[in-house]
């Protein structure tokens, strides 16, 4: 089946008249997906990649009736689009915006819970269900569709681990970035428990790294979970010095918090297979994977 | 972004939150000078960018203008390593030159994003001038937290509990409530991560002072706050830290000998990571980022390669939004340049990799072309070896 985006998905692009935007507008739309409509302020009743430009979401949703937003709108503005998305109804956002403030992530997302809204990102690459739909920046050649859900908060890394999945044979229900910032939308325990109902999934691959407590949090929700499929993970970061923020503005040691070693601790003692070797990720899954099925 | 003590300091005097008197000094005579206008009695405080100053040996207290003067004379231009700085040495180049206050109590008071509860936090301790961490684990009783949110800020009810924890005397406690409401509006309006006095002196006369202040602000608020974002001091980055910032390069410098170049923050540290697993050191962390150019290409390998302490390098690059082509032209163009005489291990994936390697490979240039990370890796360590 897949989780959260699918062949019926119906895209809304915010921020779709900007370079980026439309770069990856067009590769959306290559691969299958049903982009619908845009949304530009002041840009409004004009065709943009052949497709509707509106002024505000409200109008979007009204003459296109999509569900899922990708939000390419600039930092200082991300938040409030993000909000306009919610309040027009939609239930998936997904913020590809990297630099958005915390401030105004804490308000999006106090103001998303009121509204029943999931978030996506920010500072994400997006989702993909491959042979079904993609909603982000990623290259859509690695992919193959199949039975390995990820979550990652990595971009590239998540290229190269799909990249490996897919060398072996091994295709991805949906790969989803929660996004590299310290405030991001739905976590790994959220999109676990996505996974686990989703009958295309048959293991879940985590990619974490330094920073934050989601991994440690997922940890914990294996445990209690008695989680039904086999996890595989991998944690980014294990040789990051302290105090020093690694590229992603979540990706920082802080205090005595964040480590990758002890997310690795959390996670192996809550059963999740570790991935010490970066380069061997698509062949522990499968080692994983094999292994279960022989139980 | 951190700001200095002094800095931090002279914003909280704005708005008329008390702090000790005090000069700032860039000389002995300047030093000493301030200390005879003080009074004599004085605390001298290297302004680095770090905390763990006063273990460092960073903080002095001297008892006359002379022995402020002599002070200072070892201080300026010392390099101080604390637990915080990353076994890196900061220079220093200011002193801050302070009265003495005498505390008849000390407090804690901080307000701070709390990533994990995805709220703000206004943090207050009987105890100040203790580290938190270590509060929290040894005597959480001493801690009282309120959460709030940006909507609404701070609210009168919370500053109240917090101050009837603190137990303050009737003098000091309108003070208290004022100060908090002004420090949480300023946190607020300003994007902070971090504002933390530790200690809040309580003086005899009932006064209180933020006799240390430590400000820490959100880099991506930076863009909306230009009163602060003036007030980065780039003078404690390295050169290469510097050109790096410049082309908006993501480099953190490491004690390691081989130099790594990498598109994206979680495939630059997993980079690192495999190389310290088959026995190399990374000499750094770079993410040159997704919109890079040509010339920053070539900026951030000219970093790596005319380092001293590196010996070979590792590029790993996932092309996706980055094309392999323009990674690899700006390679060429910079090898050419430095005459490069180092071994450059090269993974290109993704987003035109064969014309990349196509170019490399036509450069007449010591790269090594692998297509495998792992050998990738292990090749590099290798090389790096004398």
């Amino acid at each position: 089946m897949s989780i959260l985006l699918d062949r019926n998905s119906r895209i809304l692009i915010q921020g779709i008249t900007g370079q980026q935007a439309s770069f990856h507008t067009e590769r959306m739309l290559e691969y299958g997906t049903k982009v619908v409509a845009g949304v530009t302020p002041g840009k409004g009743g004009r065709l943009h990649l052949g497709l509707p430009v509106f002024n505000t979401v409200e109008q979007a949703i009204r003459q296109e009736a999509p569900n899922i937003s990708i939000v390419f709108v600039p930092p200082l503005a991300a938040a409030d689009a993000v909000m306009e998305a919610a309040a027009g109804g939609l239930k998936l956002i997904v913020c590809i915006t990297e630099g958005i403030p915390n401030l105004d992530m804490l308000k999006a997302k106090r103001f998303l819970a009121e509204q029943g809204s999931f978030l996506i990102g920010p500072n994400t690459p997006g989702l993909i269900s491959p042979g079904q739909g993609k909603a982000g920046i990623m290259p859509a050649s690695i992919h193959r569709p199949g039975p390995v859900g990820l979550i990652s908060r990595s971009g590239t890394l998540t290229y190269e681990a799909v990249y490996q999945l897919s060398q072996l044979g091994l295709g991805q229900s949906t790969a989803i970035g929660i996004g590299g910032d310290p405030i991001v939308g739905l976590k790994f325990v959220e999109l676990l428990e996505m996974f686990k109902s989703d009958s295309q999934t048959e293991a879940v691959l985590m990619i974490g790294e330094i920073g934050g407590q989601a991994e440690e949090e997922a940890a914990e929700y294996l445990r209690q979970s008695n989680y039904p499929k086999p996890v595989a993970a991998y944690v980014a970061g294990l040789t990051a010095p302290r105090g020093k923020r690694l590229g992603h503005a979540g990706a920082i040691i802080e205090g005595n918090e964040g480590s990758a070693q002890d997310k690795v601790k959390c996670l192996a003692a809550a059963g999740a297979k570790i991935i010490e070797n970066p380069a061997w990720i698509g062949q522990t899954v499968r080692e994983l994977m094999t292994e279960k099925k022989g139980n | 972004m951190l700001i200095h003590e002094f800095q931090a300091k002279a914003l909280l005097k704005e708005l008329g939150v008390a702090v000790p008197a005090g000069y700032l000094a860039e000389t002995a005579d300047e030093v000493r000078l301030a200390a005879e206008k003080l009074g004599g009695q004085v605390i001298l405080k290297a302004q680095i960018l770090s905390g763990g100053r006063g273990k460092a040996g960073g903080i002095v207290v001297a008892d006359s203008s002379d022995q402020a003067g002599l002070a200072a004379t070892r201080l300026l231009g010392r390099k101080l390593i604390t637990a915080q700085s990353g076994g890196r040495g900061l220079v220093v180049k200011k002193l801050l030159v302070e009265e003495l206050v005498p505390p008849a109590r000390e407090i804690y008071l901080s307000l701070v994003v709390d990533r994990k509860n995805e709220k703000l936090a206004a943090l207050v301790s009987v105890r100040g001038g203790v580290e938190i961490e270590e509060l929290a684990k040894s005597g959480p009783q001493a801690i009282k937290k309120e959460y709030f949110y940006p909507e609404r800020g701070l609210m009168p009810f919370q500053a109240r509990n917090l101050a009837y924890f603190l137990d303050l005397p009737d003098a000091a406690y309108k003070t208290f409530l004022d100060y908090l409401k002004k420090l949480s509006k300023f946190f607020l309006a300003r994007d902070m991560k971090l504002l933390e006095i530790n200690p809040l002196i309580i003086k005899a006369d009932n006064q209180l002072v933020a006799a240390d202040i430590k400000m820490d602000f959100d880099d991506s608020g930076l863009a909306r706050q230009p009163e602060i974002s003036s007030l980065e001091d780039w003078s404690e980055l390295s050169a290469e830290e510097k050109r790096a910032r410049s082309f908006k390069l993501n480099y953190v410098k490491m004690a390691g000998h081989i130099g790594c170049l990498v598109n994206g923050a979680g495939l630059a540290m997993a980079t690192m990571d495999i190389i310290k697993l088959f026995g190399g050191e990374p000499a750094n962390f770079l993410d040159i980022g997704g919109g890079v150019t040509e010339e920053a290409v070539g900026q951030a390998f000219e970093i790596l390669a005319c380092d001293q302490e590196v010996k070979a390098c590792l590029v790993n690059i996932f092309g996706g939004i980055v094309r392999c082509d323009l990674v690899a032209r700006g390679l060429v163009s910079s090898a050419r340049k430095i005459a490069l005489n180092k071994p450059v291990v090269v993974r290109l994936q993704g987003t035109n990799e064969a014309e990349g390697r196509k170019i490399l490979g036509e450069a007449n240039l010591p790269f090594y072309f692998v297509e495998d990370f792992e050998q990738a890796a292990r090749l590099v360590v290798n090389l790096s070896q004398p």
